[in-house]
Order: C-alpha cells, then structure tokens, then sequence
C-alpha cells in the first residue's frame, strides 16, 4: 500500500495547524498593540515606544 | 505568583520570553520533522506510517496537557477570581481544539492504512473525541454569555468536570481491548521503542509543547491588550456622556 499520501497529509496538518495558530496570534497580537498606542494617554509619555513594544499597559 | 499575573507583570515577562519560545520550537519542530521523515528507520510491522508518529504523538500530548492547563486556569479563575487565568483559559481552549483536532486527523490518517479504517469506536478515539467537543463547549460556554465573567465562570465549571476525560484517555489502553496501541513512552519505565525513533519522537515532542505555550501566550497577551483598550474606550465614552 502506498503509504506517501497519508505521510504526506499527516506532516503538512502537523506544520498547517500550529502555523495558522501561530501567525493569527501575531497578527492579533500587533494590531491590538497598535491600536492600545493609538488610544492610550500613556502612549504620549517618555520612554512609550518601548512601553508599546512590550505591550503598553503599564 | 500574584506578582507575575499582574497584567503589566506578564506583558512585560511574557514579552522577554515569546520570542524564544517561538525561536526553540522552530528549531526543535524543523529537527523532529526532518530526522523521522528522512532519517529515522521504519518500523518492522507498520512500515513508514510509523513516520506519522512524529506529529500524531505530540499533538495527542498537547490535546492532554492543553486540557490539563485549561483546568488549571480554571481553578485559579473560580478560587482567587484572577483575571488572568479567565483570559488565559479563553486563550487555550481554541489552540487545545486545533492540537485535539490534529491529533484526531493525524490518527485517522495513521489508522486507515494500518486497521484499515479511518475511524473505529474505540475507547482511545473515543475518549479523544470527547476531550474534542469538551474544547468546544468550553470554547462555546465563554462566549455565550452578555457579561463576560459569568462566561467565565461557566466554562471554567465544564472544564473541570471536563477533567475527568483525563485519566479515561490515558488508562482506556489499559483498561478495555483496544484496537490503539497501548503506551510506548511512560515516566516510570523505558521505552518501548528503538532508540533511533525516540530521539526525533522527543525533539518533536518537545518543540511542538514549546509553540503550543508560544501561541498561548501570544493569543493571552493580545487579549489582555484589548481588555485594557475595551476599558479605556469604555471609560473614555462614559466621560464623553452629557450630565
């Protein structure tokens, strides 16, 4: 029996499925840390680019 | 560890540690999949399918432990009401499905040229299986509610009744015929396995629990940003209102 198929099927979900989670979690993670430097009053304090880099809130 | 789950605490932290996170499990997933693609030895019984091993195994680990992670969460939220673990239980319960998922494919596509089947009522598959729709009750439960802490408080309740699929998962190879394998791999005793698959088996293993903690951080971190933008937005709007 042919086994390449279901190898191959296997290993393309196997590197799919985390790769989907992974890059919508980026993504999600930089528009949200953009938008937080857009509204947040902090934003305009000294040393804010870093503070949004890192994620902004505190 | 109060102090950790501040929310500013665990930006900060978890912002030091996500990328080298990502960075290992890129490394140790790239070196798993290569070396039991090409370069670890096929099974004498099953062939090169044992190959689909590499992924099924880890992904079947993190169904577990996702699940494990979720209950712990979920204590934390209904005993010291942390806000945190609320957002981190909402955060694992989609990327615990997507590895439940994977794990139910890759074993589908593993049993179908080995049994023949794609699927059998098997007590292993099908305790997996529920462990699948417990993830997407969870997933539903958090979301149902209008205010978000009863949601909470729901999902966190189902997942801990939830818990007891763990145990059933992990004994029903002992404790019915089953047509899946029993364990090769357990903490008190060798392995069951030649040494030349186990090496890649861990380096797989251990690089797919690295990008698991890496996406649940991430998808935490995005969400604890957009509570904060929500209040902001929320106080911005109440200090806008005439009166």
């Amino acid at each position: 029996m042919d086994l390449v198929p279901y190898i191959a099927a296997s290993y393309a979900l196997g590197i799919l499925i985390p790769g989907i989670f992974a890059v919508t979690a980026y993504l999600r993670v930089g528009a949200a840390r953009r938008r937080l430097a857009a509204i947040d009053p902090r934003a305009n304090r000294p040393g804010a680019g870093a503070r949004a880099r890192r994620g902004g809130s505190s | 560890m109060h102090r950790f789950a501040n929310p500013g605490q665990f930006l900060r932290l978890s912002g030091a540690v996500v990328p080298w996170l990502s960075a290992g499990a890129l490394v140790l997933i790239a070196i798993g999949l290569i070396w039991g693609l090409f370069f670890s030895p096929a099974d004498w019984q099953q062939g090169n399918a044992v190959r689909i091993m590499y992924i099924h195994v880890p992904a079947a680990w993190l169904a577990s432990a996702g699940y494990a992670g979720l209950a712990v969460c979920s204590v934390i939220s209904l005993v010291w009401r942390h806000p945190l673990a609320d957002l981190a239980a909402v955060e694992i319960g989609p990327v615990g499905a997507g590895f439940t998922a994977l794990c139910l494919a890759t074993g589908s596509l593993w049993g179908k040229p080995m049994w023949g089947a794609w699927w059998v009522w098997d007590a292993r598959l099908t305790s997996v299986l529920v462990l699948f729709f417990l993830y997407l009750g969870h997933i539903a439960l958090v979301r149902a509610f209008d205010d978000p802490v009863r949601g909470y408080r729901a999902g966190a309740i189902l997942a801990l009744i939830g818990v007891v699929d763990l145990p059933i998962i992990k004994f029903s190879v002992d404790w019915w015929n089953t047509l899946h394998q029993p364990d090769t791999i357990t903490l008190t005793g060798a392995p069951h396995m030649y040494i030349a698959m186990l090496w890649p088996l861990l380096f797989s293993t251990l690089g797919y629990t690295l990008a698991f903690a890496a996406i649940v951080l991430t998808r935490t971190r995005a969400a604890v940003m957009e509570r904060r933008i929500r209040g902001l937005l929320m106080a911005r709007a109440s200090a806008q209102e005439p009166g």
